[in-house]
């Protein structure tokens, strides 16, 4: 017979209870939860993305409603509890639902602290608190109308950065003569108020609300000296308290929260409690990590395992506001037995500041550059003494010990135990160890499997440098958020910039953006080189040097040093003479072996270095061009026979493809572009699981987009439907080109269409007339500078270097 | 280290090379890669990755180190060793500039 476990709440901490008790007693208990949101359990950390628009809720579930079908878990959803009865050992609930426990655990979390000031009840005035919440924010938001929030810390501040990418008018006003002043000393408080005043939203510090005015709803707040600030919306984040009601009335003994011993049982032996409602030496915790922890214990506990009892550990402080970084930990009050080491750069916007006493860092406030806060986090945990570091210790631990200034191999030298996930408190090794033991490859499989950067997500970029560590080869580094190790910006940032900072070389770019390295490293210098050719093609002059080997020699690096050689077959047709004059270049340069490429093209093989030049001059003799099969830039146009000889052909498909191909060879894209042309929707030349494909109709052409068919496998998504080859190159053009604009380097069309959504590319190409024909001008302007044949310029004579040894010690001894 | 070495061959001028490029240098079987830095500094490597061989002369050239084209290991021009997590080394040969001609020694060291 299993004993009955009844859980009051929902949210991330019983979750996270549940999750482990089931991992380590699974049979032991029927559980049944109480939840009075009417959901499953989600982040609620990612609230905030989730009112920027950055994410959906479906993306911040924790546990779907399988998963507690697969435990034979009953979940009430929204059932509120309204009365323990602990000698019958029931609860019973407002629809009149009783249930009886053996155990009981009490997670009934917190309520918005409101500020009872007249006006307080108008409609309009919201807290920020669950998903409710964000969603009549967001309904406030479609208004575009102005919004104020009460309180300037952490929640609030979130809440306004959402509203205003929300599109509305939003201003703060704070008790405090400085932001978010319980995590933040003064001067990362100003940057900060700096920083959200550049985006646009307004700043009362030392402020104290009157009242909210208005009839009926919200118009308007009233400050102490007598100021009105308009509004329809008005977002109280003046912090929480623990909601205890419940417990309160059935005579469980409360203090600020329900009082729990460090095993989190409360002064009912079968009753638990934890979360924010919880109480335990004298905390009452708002953040993520202490509370797991009490999860971890309280399941424990009722799984009967031996655990240790709860300790409080300094938490680090992060806001999640995109483009904001700032961690904070610790003690930073000023005192006589205090030190500190401060680092300003106003010009980049950073501010760090290391308090130290006794020789130990006590606590940390990072602004701007936030990179090192798990190590500082480390060595404050351990107390360690850092005499000896103390004149760089500021710079970071890159620079500690002459180590090279390369994050990865500072994560990689980071301890065992140091931790990686705050939120979750993982450290580094159990990372490590998932990663090797269950063959994990991708960051979900280390989200899933180990719950670091699974919360608020500030460590995923420590947890990807982890997994380049772990995984080595691999490992696919594109993925990464910052570009590369050189810098913290991601390729939006970065390509931004370029346009708007008018860089127009890498040098000037590097020097700008404060790059870390002095001339980059294999990671950010090919994608600087493709921005700077995509964005300004009349003026830069392309760095050979950034290129990778395959784009430098006009050619595909193959395993043993060789390389072969492509060359263009417009729309995959050929001739008597083309096939002859390859026969005789594989037959003259013994070239080992001879293959068609799926996308219509012949490959050859095994072909030395230093022949490259003369094969290509003998490819060029018979009209060959380079077919570009190393470029990230338009690869082939795949087609069908169509109307020429097809029974079932509606259009000219290999007419069409060929056109395409003469028009757009030669062009530079964030990553390969593979074309198709098919003649009918029997679609023989599978446009259907292309970059961009074709599908000819008797009424027309319909444009597909956003196919793959390599590592991922995805059918094609449709643009539109045209009726000319005229509208079917203005609408493909146009597309390419805003995938050039926008896309991030070697992020493929099907990658940059997700991120940015079909309905956006439709909106801008088939809708929008205007911005179609902008695009469109701009590819036929940058093709004046691309369409080269690089073959023919080499046969010619450009970078012979490249293709003769320096000198051959054997053949001419030096003199 | 290099003045130890005594059988200096002059293999071409520091121009031969470009700016953080590469070029090779044919000796029997052996190919060896010179490398010359953004900060004009030359450096000679075996033509081989430690990893599977690839021909580092085709890499990219970034501070001090050059990224091997086959699977981005990161090999110190300086040691000849794989930086980061990976582990292996390259051999190396002493080189010195005189007037802007480049020698080269065929003592090769591996670290």
């Amino acid at each position: 017979m299993k004993k009955k476990l009844v859980i009051i709440g929902n949210g991330m901490v019983p979750g996270r209870m549940l999750e482990r008790l089931y991992e380590q007693a699974p049979d032991l208990y029927d559980v049944t939860i109480f939840n009075a949101e009417p959901r499953v359990n989600y982040d609620r950390i990612m609230l905030s993305p989730v009112l920027s628009g950055e994410k959906t809720y479906e993306e911040i579930i924790i546990h779907g409603d399988g998963w507690y079908v697969d435990r034979n878990i009953t979940l009430y959803k929204g059932h509120k509890v309204t009365q323990i009865d602990r000698k019958a050992k029931t609860v019973s609930t407002n629809t009149g639902e009783t249930v009886s426990y053996d155990k009981l655990v009490i997670a009934t979390g917190s309520d918005p602290f409101i500020i009872p000031v007249p006006g307080h009840d108008l409609p309009g005035v919201l807290s920020y608190r669950d998903l409710d919440d964000v969603e009549a924010m967001l309904l406030a938001a479609k208004s575009c109308g102005k919004a104020v929030v009460i309180g300037g810390g952490l929640l609030g501040l979130e809440a306004a950065a959402g509203l205003k990418e929300q599109g509305m008018d939003v201003s703060v006003v704070h008790l405090m003569p400085t932001l978010m002043e319980r995590q933040l000393d003064e001067a990362a408080g100003h940057l900060l108020q700096r920083e959200l005043e550049g985006r646009g939203i307004k700043v009362h510090t030392s402020s104290n609300t009157k009242q909210i005015v208005g009839e009926g709803k919200v118009e308007g707040l009233e400050l102490e000296d007598g100021t009105i600030l308009p509004a329809s919306l008005v977002v109280m984040a003046v912090g929480i308290r623990p909601n205890a009601q419940v417990a309160k009335e059935a005579e469980l003994d409360v203090g600020r929260g329900i009082l729990v011993d460090g095993r989190m049982v409360t002064s009912d032996p079968d009753v638990y409690s934890l979360g924010e409602c919880a109480e335990v030496g004298g905390q009452v915790y708002g953040i993520v990590a202490p509370l797991y922890e009490t999860a971890k214990i309280a399941a424990d506990h009722l799984a009967g395992v031996p655990c240790e009892a709860f300790k409080h550990t300094e938490t680090a402080t992060k806001l999640k506001v995109t483009g904001i970084d700032l961690y904070s930990l610790g003690d930073f009050g000023q005192g006589d037995d205090r030190e500190e080491i401060v680092l300003r750069d106003a010009q980049a916007g950073i501010y760090k500041r290391l308090v130290i006493k006794d020789n130990k860092i006590i606590g940390v406030v990072l602004y701007g550059e936030t990179s090192d806060g798990a190590w500082f986090n480390n060595m404050l945990k351990k107390g360690e003494d850092i005499s000896d570091m103390r004149e760089t210790l500021i710079f970071g631990q890159a620079y500690q010990g002459g180590a090279p200034l390369d994050p990865t191999a500072a994560v990689a030298a980071l301890p065992d135990d140091a931790e990686i996930c705050g939120c979750n408190g993982v450290c580094k090794s159990t990372i490590v160890d998932a990663i090797k033991d269950k063959n994990l490859s991708t960051l979900d499989d280390v989200r899933a499997h180990t719950k670091a950067s699974a919360s608020c997500g500030t460590c995923t970029g420590l947890v990807e440098q982890l997994m380049a560590v772990t995984l080595g080869d691999s490992y696919n580094p594109a993925a990464i958020t910052p570009m590369c190790a050189c810098t913290d910006l991601g390729h939006d940032d970065v390509r931004r910039l370029i346009k708007a900072k008018e860089l127009k070389t890498i040098p000037d770019l590097m020097q700008a953006l404060e790059w870390k390295t002095s001339c980059g490293c294999a990671k950010c210098r090919p994608a600087l080189n493709y921005y700077m050719v995509c964005d300004w093609p009349d003026e830069y002059a392309d760095d050979y040097q950034s290129r990778f080997i395959n784009e430098r020699v006009h050619a595909n690096i193959q395993k043993d040093g060789t390389y072969s050689v492509v060359p263009r077959m417009w729309g995959g047709m050929t001739s008597s003479k083309e096939l002859r004059a390859i026969a005789d270049v594989v037959d003259k340069f013994d070239i080992p072996a001879v293959k068609c490429t799926g996308g219509q093209r012949i490959d050859m093989l095994g072909i030395k270095k230093e022949d490259l030049p003369a094969v290509w001059a003998d490819l060029g003799e018979a009209g060959f061009v380079s077919g570009q099969a190393y470029a990230k830039g338009l690869r082939t146009v795949k087609t069908c026979v169509g109307t020429d000889w097809c029974r079932f052909g509606t259009q000219d498909s290999t007419g069409l493809g060929i056109k395409l191909e003469k028009f757009m060879w030669g062009s530079w894209t964030p990553a390969k572009l593979k074309l198709a042309v098919s003649g009918c929707p029997r679609n023989c030349a599978e446009a259907t699981c292309k970059d961009i494909g074709i599908i000819c109709v008797d009424s027309g052409y319909e444009i597909h987009f956003a196919g793959a068919a390599g590592l991922d496998i995805k059918g094609t998504e449709i643009l539109g439907n045209v009726s000319t080859e005229e509208e079917v190159m203005e609408h493909v053009v146009a597309l390419a080109q805003m995938y050039r604009e926008q896309g991030r380097y070697l992020e493929r069309i099907y990658k940059w269409a997700k991120r940015i959504g079909l309905d956006e590319i439709r909106s801008q190409i088939m809708d929008n007339a205007e911005m179609r024909k902008a695009y469109y001008e701009r590819f036929v302007f940058s093709q004046k500078f691309a369409q080269v044949d690089p073959w023919n310029e080499r046969v010619s004579g450009k970078d012979k270097h490249e293709f003769k040894p320096m000198a051959d010690l054997k053949l001419e001894p030096a003199e | 280290m290099n003045a130890m070495t005594e059988n200096w061959i002059a293999i071409g001028k520091l121009d031969d090379i470009p700016l953080r490029g590469s070029r090779c240098v044919k000796n029997g079987d052996m190919t060896i890669a010179l490398f010359r830095t953004a900060e004009d500094q030359v450096f000679a490597l075996e033509d081989k990755c430690p990893h599977k061989n690839g021909p580092l002369s085709q890499g990219i050239v970034h501070d001090g180190c050059v990224t091997c084209p086959l699977h981005n290991w990161v090999i110190s021009l300086s040691s000849g060793t794989a930086q980061g997590a990976d582990e292996g080394s390259t051999m190396t040969f002493p080189i010195k500039i005189e007037d802007g001609d480049i020698l080269l020694s065929l003592d090769g060291n591996k670290a």
